[in-house]
């Protein structure tokens, strides 16, 4: 097919260019090897473990701050001063009581890191982790750069968030290796569980709301407490860019709050450089994984309770596989920003003074953010499941175990050559790994008379077909989270082809705009397109897949398994997102709110599938992929969103959804499901509420 | 024997004696002869002299004093009694003697033929250099490229009866400043790419008068030269020139010509260096108070045409403070003021397009200067601190309660242990015991730990009981930052070191070591940051860049001021194993700049743009503000006759 004018361009430079970058980006001959740490915990004392000397180096030599004196640097800044006395002149009241308040503030954020907390969590930790990993594995590579980089300049760690277990995981580590604790910025929501809640702030949890918009002081505190230990080195400061975990292990979209406060002190020229450390956690078997998959599909998540994690405690009798840390490369904001952000704006203003950060700032920081999570992602390590996960996803009627077994060798080929981080056991036959895998995965997959199919969960009685609906989407999505560990490694070539199989003949420009309306689903960094089209062209003629004679690109005969792999492999995303727009467009009422939005979208699905009976986008259902399409839509104009009163309504352009869902739609088979085939008499809401009698709280369906 | 040896100094040659030189070249001989005749003079003279005592600050220039006032001015080609290839006088160095020991050599100064018994030491641990490493320079005098005259010019020019020579010494001597890579090119025999095509010496304002009209007429290029400090590249000469350059040197230009003691006012003509005029007002029981750390070379002319700022600056003002009229001769003609008003309000003043023009508006010929009767009382003094945020601290508060002495400087941690490896050999054991009780107090009993304090030195001036009272204010504040008073020896050899470290500069050179030091205003919240940060920069452009040891960066804390302060950065380091060292040496002073910017510092304090910082000169003061200044030249020198191309 031909491609677009003004991709010819690119295509000029392409063999020079990009087959170079590539090279470099290819992070395959770059990786670190592992170290189990568990391996000594099961042959010494974890007592004396627990009590042996613990004495990190710390920044430039710095001595340890007392909580105490980190609260009194905080309470007596500049920084703090200044809004305390704005706030005080816009309020009325005294100083001398908001700054009272500022204090209470603090006192509730502020972490009380002690050292005999720490013991006690590294004891419980391991036996904790003993029971239920096999392996721990950390890149001990990684850990010396860290250590290195810790005594140069502030560190920032950013761990990927999959789990609960990340922050307490992470801690585990560095007390394992002796290096300095961080302290952690945690959600408010963990201070529910009363005891635990302090025993988080004693090993170095700092506590934070979830929303604080308006609140200037409350602000203020925040991120003068977190720059103070950012200057003084005190510790490494960890967060999640994520912002929270991923339900569906995909990375999400970072947040940027964070991290424009630890990188503000570089731009205000207090520090000389600050050091972000990506950390990729990577899970063979997530703990909470069919609890995301609810969550996902709207059954609330469990207030954090201490009971509630005394329940939990059946888990400790499952075999949850492996973890594997990955500490990536110190990433140097001074380096980064080299060229992009000139410093001597700051001149001009008093640092003390906050200031929204200037728009050159904002693209540096959001720009550094998704970098960062592709970093994330480049070292998250992928288990021979991932590629199974991904091929059952697209023959949800089963598979053979021989053309299972068959296909994985093919898939890891494909993934290997595409530089994805898997972990596959050396020296051992294929029929061996997958079926362990099944094995460990049995609560995802059976294996019956030879064919292996996704277990579906029963419930006791008989199943309603909308029971059956969401038991299915239950099973569907837990599987998905395994699926999408391995996006990231295809995204880009899969992209590619479904531009190349389904989209109109203007290649690039069918690729530009999958890119854009998936930017929310997927990690694609900020004006990275182009590249992105090079990337994804460079790994397709790599795996011989796609020719590219002159301008064109052509499928090879020997590139058919993969470009159709591929499409399946998007399938759900452009299915799912079909399925919003035709909602929007033909089911959506004026004055629509965004709270309706979700169990509305819900609701349509289901009320289709009851029609039609042959629909296979469970992942519709899904949450997540609905506040994406939904953020897709707005981004492209296509939605608007209107504040009346408190409601925050949807204005639907139906035109613009409607070409949006033609494109998608072309050639697939949701787009001959007629409006006129769900009789019109039958209320949506009252179908939804039927389908979700049981087991589902009403709340979200009005 | 002053009067006596007043003839020695050479005559400026005639235009007729100029090319007599060309065709014979009896120069050599005479040399000899000068040579000799002021080395006599000047062994005459310190015998005759009695011990130097005085506290004050002419001591340490006492001897050099001594000598210029034999010769009257600078001498006629200044390049024989100054080294051609280093800093100052040829008669004084640091060097290495036979027992590894360093000394400084010649007369002029009060460390003089000492022995410095630590200097070696911390040179070798500083930068990892060894005095058995020579890097001598090479002793070919530079080829130099031949000059193209106009003819048309140097037949007019005769016709004046200026003196002007076109001597390839004469014009090497002028084609340079005192630039890392400048001087690094003349010790190594570089060629310099462009050079004066010829030298003249006009001796009053009228003569200059007469040179810049010729020049106009002709289209000949005029570089102004004064005191030949310059750390900017100001004097090198643009390669794409031309036309014949001109250095057009003002030595000669050294009168003053009236004392107003109504009005506190002198009026000077511009080529005088600053330690003449310093004294010849002495003289007279007057002085300006304007001590540049370059006195003893540069002259009045170059301090208006930068903007330079005197060491005493608290008290009497920067050169700016200090003008009061400027009289410039243009391509256009001559600009001044017509009265002497303390202050006017008459549209944007006109003394700030002349001052810090850099050379490229015109000559200053002649200034009239406010002057202050000699402070009755002078007094040194020095302060430890437990580290550098305490003394700047310290410093900031100083500055905040107006009553900062004559001088107050704050030297970091590496400056203030330099400073004691320059101590000369202790002659009693008593002297030794009371050191070492000092450094136990300091160390020991208050717990400061010597690889963290810093030092500031101070200086008072004015009556007894006033120095004596605001000595008092000073160290009070100084308390309560945790500072100790550290003695007046302490704070004195802080002042010795800002005149010897340019010597010190020649002898790194010597051992593989390159050096250049440089300078920022910035606001006071920001000192500590800058400075921190400066520090790591050039620390890590070092290592990025190959250096194979740990450089040498320092800084000090110079000047206060109500907003901000005065911060000068020293930075040395090993070259060996380095390709090209002064590429080197560049790109880092480069990224030190930049990061000088980045952290809300000036461009310049007041070396000055020349040509060394011009790239960021849009970024500093906005494209319109370059415009401004652009503007002013297009009209005031349409033809570019002075050419140097500084600053814009």
């Amino acid at each position: 097919r031909e491609l677009s004018s003004e991709s010819n361009i690119y295509i000029y430079c392409f063999n020079i260019l990009v087959f170079v970058t590539l090279q470099q980006r290819d992070p395959m001959l770059k990786r670190d090897g592992f170290e189990d740490i568990l391996e000594e915990r099961r042959n010494s004392s974890d007592l004396k473990y627990a009590l042996r000397c613990y004495a990190p180096v710390l920044y430039k030599g710095v001595t340890p701050c007392k909580a105490n004196m980190l609260k009194n640097i905080v309470l007596q800044s500049d920084q703090l001063h200044y809004v305390i006395n704005q706030v005080s002149q816009e309020s009325g009241e005294a100083p001398d009581i908001i700054q009272e308040e500022a204090s209470v503030i603090l006192e509730e954020m502020a972490h009380r890191l002690q050292i005999s907390t720490v013991r006690f969590f590294a004891f419980a930790l391991s036996k904790a982790f003993k029971t239920l990993f096999q392996h721990v594995c950390v890149n001990e590579e990684g850990i010396q750069r860290l250590q290195q980089a810790i005594q140069e300049h502030p560190v920032v760690l950013l761990p990927s968030h999959r789990s609960y277990m990340d922050f307490l995981l992470m801690s585990y580590i560095l007390y394992t290796y002796d290096l300095a604790l961080p302290v952690i910025a945690a959600g408010m929501d963990f201070m529910g569980m009363k005891f635990v809640g302090e025993m988080l702030r004693m090993s170095g949890a700092f506590f934070i709301r979830r929303s604080f918009g308006g609140d200037k002081l409350y602000w203020a505190v925040f991120s003068e407490y977190v720059k103070t230990m950012l200057r003084n080195g005190f510790a490494p400061i960890e967060f999640f860019l994520e912002g929270t975990r991923s339900r569906t292990c995909k990375s999400l979209t970072p947040k940027l709050g964070l991290l424009n406060i630890v990188i503000e002190p570089f731009f205000k020229g207090e520090v000389f450089d600050v050091n972000l450390v990506p950390v990729s956690i990577s899970y063979e078997r997530i703990l909470e994984e069919s609890l995301y998959a609810r969550e996902l599909l709207g059954v609330p998540k469990p207030k954090e309770s201490t009971s509630g994690l005394l329940k939990a405690r059946r888990i400790l009798s499952e075999d949850y596989g492996s973890i594997h840390v990955y500490f990536g490369q110190p990433v140097s904001v001074r380096s980064l920003a080299q060229g992009k952000v000139n410093r001597s704006t700051y001149n001009l203003f008093p640092r003390h003074i906050p200031r929204k950060p200037m728009e050159e700032t904002q693209s540096f920081v959001n720009d550094t953010a998704y970098r960062i999570v592709r970093l994330q992602e480049d070292n998250m390590v992928l288990k021979p499941w991932v590629l199974m996960a991904s091929l059952l996803l697209q023959n949800l009627e089963g598979l053979e175990l021989s053309v299972l077994t068959e296909q994985t060798v093919w898939l890891r080929g494909l993934a290997l050559s595409y530089a994805a981080f898997l972990d596959w056991p050396d020296h051992a036959p294929t029929a061996k790994v997958v079926s362990s895998s099944l094995a460990l995965h049995r609560g995802l997959a059976c294996v019956s008379g030879g064919r292996v199919s996704l277990v579906v969960g029963e419930p006791l009685g008989p199943v309603t077909p909308e029971e059956a609906l969401f038991n299915r989407a239950v099973s569907v999505l837990s599987c998905a989270s395994y699926r999408n560990q391995v996006l990231h490694v295809f995204l880009r070539p899969a992209m590619l082809a479904v531009a190349m199989l389904h989209l109109s003949d203007e290649v690039y420009n069918c690729f530009s705009f999958l890119w854009d309306m998936f930017s929310n689903d997927f990690i694609l960094c900020p004006g990275d397109i182009v590249q992105d089209f090079e990337e994804a062209c460079y790994l397709l003629v790599k795996t011989g897949a796609v020719q590219m004679p002159q301008q064109d690109i052509v499928m090879t005969d020997i590139g058919q398994p993969t470009l159709s792999f591929f499409n399946g492999l998007l399938e759900p995303f452009l299915q799912g997102y079909q399925v919003v727009c035709r909602y929007l467009c033909e089911e959506a009422s004026e004055g629509l709110t965004e709270k309706q939005y979700i169990p509305a979208v819900r609701s349509f699905y289901s009320v289709l599938c009851v029609f039609t009976g042959n629909l296979r986008c469970y992942e519709v259902l899904s949450s997540d992929m609905q506040k994406n399409a939904l953020a897709a839509l707005l981004r492209m104009d296509a939605v608007r969103k209107v504040k009346v009163a408190d409601q925050v309504t949807l204005i639907v352009n139906k035109m613009a959804v409607n070409s949006i869902d033609d494109i998608l739609g072309k050639n697939r088979m949701i787009s001959h499901i007629n409006q006129t085939q769900i009789s019109p008499g039958l209320s949506l809401v009252a179908v939804a509420e039927d389908l979700y009698r049981d087991g589902l709280t009403p709340s979200y369906i009005r | 024997g002053a009067p006596l040896l007043l003839n020695c100094g050479r005559r400026p040659p005639t235009a007729d004696s100029a090319t007599a030189a060309d065709k014979t070249n009896p120069r050599g001989k005479h040399c000899l002869w000068l040579c000799f005749r002021v080395l006599s003079s000047c062994l005459e003279i310190f015998v005759l002299c009695p011990p130097l005592t005085s506290d004050s600050i002419s001591t340490v220039l006492a001897a050099a004093t001594i000598t210029m006032t034999l010769t009257s001015t600078v001498c006629f080609p200044r390049q024989e009694i100054m080294k051609w290839n280093g800093w100052g006088y040829s008669d004084s160095k640091f060097l290495f003697n036979k027992k590894g020991q360093a000394e400084f050599t010649g007369k002029r100064y009060r460390l003089s033929g000492m022995v410095l018994p630590s200097l070696q030491d911390w040179f070798e641990n500083t930068f990892g250099a060894s005095v058995n490493h020579k890097s001598p320079p090479a002793l070919n005098a530079s080829a130099v490229p031949p000059a193209s005259l106009n003819e048309a010019f140097v037949e007019d020019l005769k016709a004046t009866g200026i003196p002007f020579s076109h001597e390839a010494e004469d014009r090497v001597f002028r084609a340079h400043g005192h630039c890392l890579h400048e001087i690094f090119a003349l010790r190594e025999g570089k060629k310099f790419e462009r050079v004066p095509d010829m030298v003249v010496w006009p001796n009053c304002h009228n003569d200059v008068v007469k040179i810049v009209e010729l020049a106009c007429k002709h289209n000949v290029c005029l570089i102004p030269y004064g005191g030949g400090t310059s750390v900017t590249s100001a004097l090198e000469c643009p390669p794409e020139e031309t036309r014949c350059i001109v250095s057009l040197d003002t030595s000669q230009m050294n009168r003053i010509l009236w004392i107003d003691e109504k009005n506190l006012v002198a009026h000077v003509e511009a080529g005088i260096i600053g330690q003449d005029l310093e004294r010849l007002l002495n003289e007279s029981g007057y002085c300006t108070g304007h001590e540049p750390d370059s006195m003893e070379f540069s002259s009045l002319g170059g301090w208006v045409a930068t903007r330079a700022s005197g060491m005493k600056k608290n008290v009497y003002g920067n050169i700016e403070d200090l003008v009061i009229h400027i009289k410039v001769v243009t391509p256009r003609g001559v600009i001044e003021k017509s009265c002497q008003g303390p202050r006017m309000s008459t549209g944007p003043d006109i003394h700030h397009f002349i001052l810090g023009s850099e050379g490229t508006l015109g000559v200053v010929t002649e200034v009239t200067m406010k002057i202050r009767p000699i402070p009755e009382y002078q007094k040194y003094g020095s302060v430890v601190f437990p580290n550098f945020e305490a003394g700047v601290a310290c410093l900031r508060e100083v500055a905040k309660q107006r009553c900062a002495p004559a001088s107050i400087r704050l030297m970091d941690n590496e400056q203030f242990q330099f400073g004691h490896a320059l101590k000369p050999q202790v002659s009693s054991i008593f002297t030794n015991f009371v050191e070492g009780l000092k450094k136990f107090y300091i160390t020991k009993f208050k717990g400061f730990d010597p690889h963290q304090l810093v030092v500031a030195t101070l200086l008072f001036e004015g009556d007894r009981e006033r120095v004596l009272q605001h000595e008092k204010q000073v160290y009070d504040i100084a308390a309560t930052f945790g500072g100790l008073a550290a003695g007046e020896d302490n704070g004195q050899r802080g002042y010795i070191l800002t005149f010897v470290i340019a010597y010190l500069r020649d002898l790194g050179m010597d051992y593989y070591v390159v050096a250049e030091s440089f300078e920022t205003s910035v606001p006071w919240d920001r000192v500590l940051d800058l400075c921190r940060n400066v520090k790591e920069r050039i620390n890590r452009e070092c290592k990025e860049r190959g250096v194979q040891f740990q450089p040498l960066t320092s800084c000090r804390v110079t000047q206060t001021y109500d907003a901000g302060a005065c911060v000068y950065f020293y930075f040395a380091f090993n070259y060996r194993g380095l390709a090209d060292p002064v590429h080197t040496y560049e790109r880092v002073e480069h990224a030190a700049r930049e990061e000088i910017l980045a952290n809300g510092g000036s461009l310049s304090h007041h070396h000055g743009v020349g040509k060394l910082r011009k790239e960021w000169m849009k970024e500093s003061i906005s494209s319109l503000g370059v415009g401004m200044l652009q503007s002013v030249k297009d009209y005031v020198d349409p033809d570019n006759i002075f050419g140097n191309r500084n600053l814009l």
